[in-house]
C-alpha cells in the first residue's frame, strides 16, 4: 500500500502530544473490543453452519416424504386434482413473519410462519381421496415449518458472514494502518520536542558564554587601564616627587594640592 | 454503527415458488399459494416447455417484490439458472434449494454451501464426497 509507515501531519507542540496518546489509547481498546466481537460472531457462525447442514439433510428427507404424500394423493383422488387445487389459489393462508434478533450486536432476521385464514382446499376432494388429501396437505405444511426455519437459518448465516467479514476489515485496518501511524507521529513530535528544547539549550548556552566573555573583556580592559594609570603615576612621582597625584584612583586621593 | 443493507420486517410475507408441477401442487394444497388482484401469482410452475428466459424473469421478480420473504427453488430449476442464483447475495428474501422427486437434494450444487465448503473438512456434507 502506499508508504506504510507515515504519519499524520501535526503542529508538533506539546498539546498535540496529549492528543496523540489519547488517540492511541482509543485506537487500542478499540481495537481489543473489535477482536472480541469478531471471535463472539464466529462462534456464532459456526454453530449456525453446523445447525444448517443437518436441518439440510433432514429437509431432503421430509420432502421425500411429502412427494410420496402426494403420489398416494393422486392415486386416490385421480390425477384431476392437480387442476382442483390450482384453481383453488386465492390468497395464501400460510404466511411468514419476519423479525430481528440482536446477536452480539448484530441484528438477524428470524423468520416464523403462521397461518392466516382458511385455505379454501378444505373441500378438495370430497369426492374421494379426501384422507388422503388431508395427511399430504399435514406433510407439506410440516415440511413448510422446516423449510421456514432453514430460510431463517440461511439468512442468519449470510448476514453473520458480512459482519464477520466487516469487523475482520476493521480490526485489520486499527491494526495495520491507525495505530502504527499516530505511533510514528507520536514519536516524531517528541522528537521535534527535544530538538526544539536542545536548540534552547545550545542558544542559553551560547548566551551565557558571550555574556561571560564580555565581563572577562570589560574586567581585562579595566585592569590594564589601572595597570596603565599606575605606571604613569610612578613615572610621574619620580619627576615632581611633591607632586600630589590626582589623576588616578579619583576615589582614594581626595587631598587638595599645596 | 448503521446496517448498511437493511433487513425488512414484515408482518405477513409470502413464500415463493419455483418448481415442478407435483412440488407446486402439494404446496398449494398447504395453502402457500396466491393470487392477487392482478392475477400475479407467487409461484411459477416450470416443466419441459418453460423457457430459461421466463425463469430468470420470474426469479428477478420474485426477489425484488417487496412483499415475498423466502423462494423455494427446486434445485435442477436453479441449476438453470445458476449464475442469477450465485450473483444473488441480499439477505431479504431467502432462496432455498429444495429438491424434488426426480432429482433428489445435491448438497455440492447448494449455492450457499458452496459459498463456505473451505470451512468444511473433507468428510461433511457440502463437499459432496460421501
Amino acid at each position: 500500500m502506499s508508504g506504510q509507515n507515515q504519519r499524520l501531519n501535526v503542529v508538533p507542540t506539546v498539546t498535540m502530544l496529549g492528543v496523540m496518546k489519547a488517540r492511541l489509547v482509543g485506537a487500542t481498546r478499540g481495537h481489543a473490543l473489535l477482536k472480541k466481537k469478531s471471535d463472539a460472531l464466529t462462534v456464532q457462525f459456526r454453530q449456525i453452519l453446523k445447525k444448517i447442514v443437518s436441518t439440510k439433510e433432514s429437509m431432503g428427507d421430509i420432502m421425500k416424504t411429502s412427494s410420496f404424500a402426494l403420489t398416494e394423493a393422486k392415486y386416490v383422488a385421480g390425477e384431476n386434482i392437480k387442476h382442483i387445487v390450482q384453481e383453488n389459489v386465492q390468497s395464501a393462508a400460510l404466511k411468514v413473519r419476519s423479525r430481528q434478533e440482536n446477536v452480539a450486536g448484530v441484528k438477524l432476521p428470524k423468520f416464523e410462519y403462521f397461518i392466516d385464514g382458511e385455505t379454501k382446499n378444505d373441500l378438495t376432494g370430497l369426492a374421494r381421496g379426501g384422507q388422503q388429501i388431508q395427511a399430504c396437505r399435514a406433510a407439506y405444511v410440516k415440511s413448510i415449518e422446516l423449510l421456514v426455519e432453514l430460510a431463517t437459518l440461511q439468512t442468519s448465516f449470510l448476514t453473520l458472514d458480512e459482519a464477520i467479514k466487516t469487523t475482520n476489515r476493521r480490526v485489520n485496518a486499527l491494526e495495520n494502518v491507525v495505530k502504527p501511524r499516530i505511533e510514528n507521529t507520536i514519536t516524531y513530535i517528541k522528537g521535534e520536542l527535544d530538538e526544539l528544547e536542545r536548540e534552547d539549550f545550545f542558544r542559553l548556552k551560547k548566551i551565557q558564554g558571550y555574556k561571560r566573555r564580555e565581563v572577562e573583556k570589560q574586567r581585562e580592559a579595566a585592569k590594564a587601564y589601572a595597570e596603565e594609570q599606575l605606571a604613569e603615576d610612578i613615572a610621574l612621582k619620580r619627576v615632581f616627587p611633591s607632586l600630589q597625584l590626582m589623576t588616578c584612583y579619583p576615589t582614594l586621593h581626595r587631598k587638595t594640592r599645596t | 454503527m448503521a446496517n448498511r443493507a437493511q433487513i425488512r420486517t414484515s408482518s405477513s410475507a409470502l413464500i415463493a415458488m419455483i418448481a415442478d408441477e407435483d412440488t407446486i401442487t402439494g404446496f398449494l394444497l398447504a395453502g402457500v399459494g396466491n393470487v392477487d388482484l392482478r392475477r400475479k401469482t407467487n409461484y411459477l410452475i416450470v416443466d419441459s416447455k418453460t423457457t430459461v428466459k421466463q425463469i430468470e424473469d420470474a426469479f428477478k421478480e420474485f426477489t425484488t417484490r417487496e412483499d415475498i420473504a423466502i423462494v423455494l427453488i427446486s434445485q435442477y430449476v436453479a441449476n438453470m439458472i445458476r449464475f442469477l442464483v450465485d450473483s444473488y447475495n441480499k439477505p431479504i428474501p431467502a432462496i432455498l434449494e429444495i429438491p424434488s422427486k426426480d432429482h433428489p437434494y445435491d448438497p455440492a450444487h447448494d449455492s450457499v454451501l458452496s459459498r463456505v465448503k473451505y470451512l468444511f473438512s473433507t468428510e461433511s456434507v457440502a463437499s459432496g464426497r460421501r
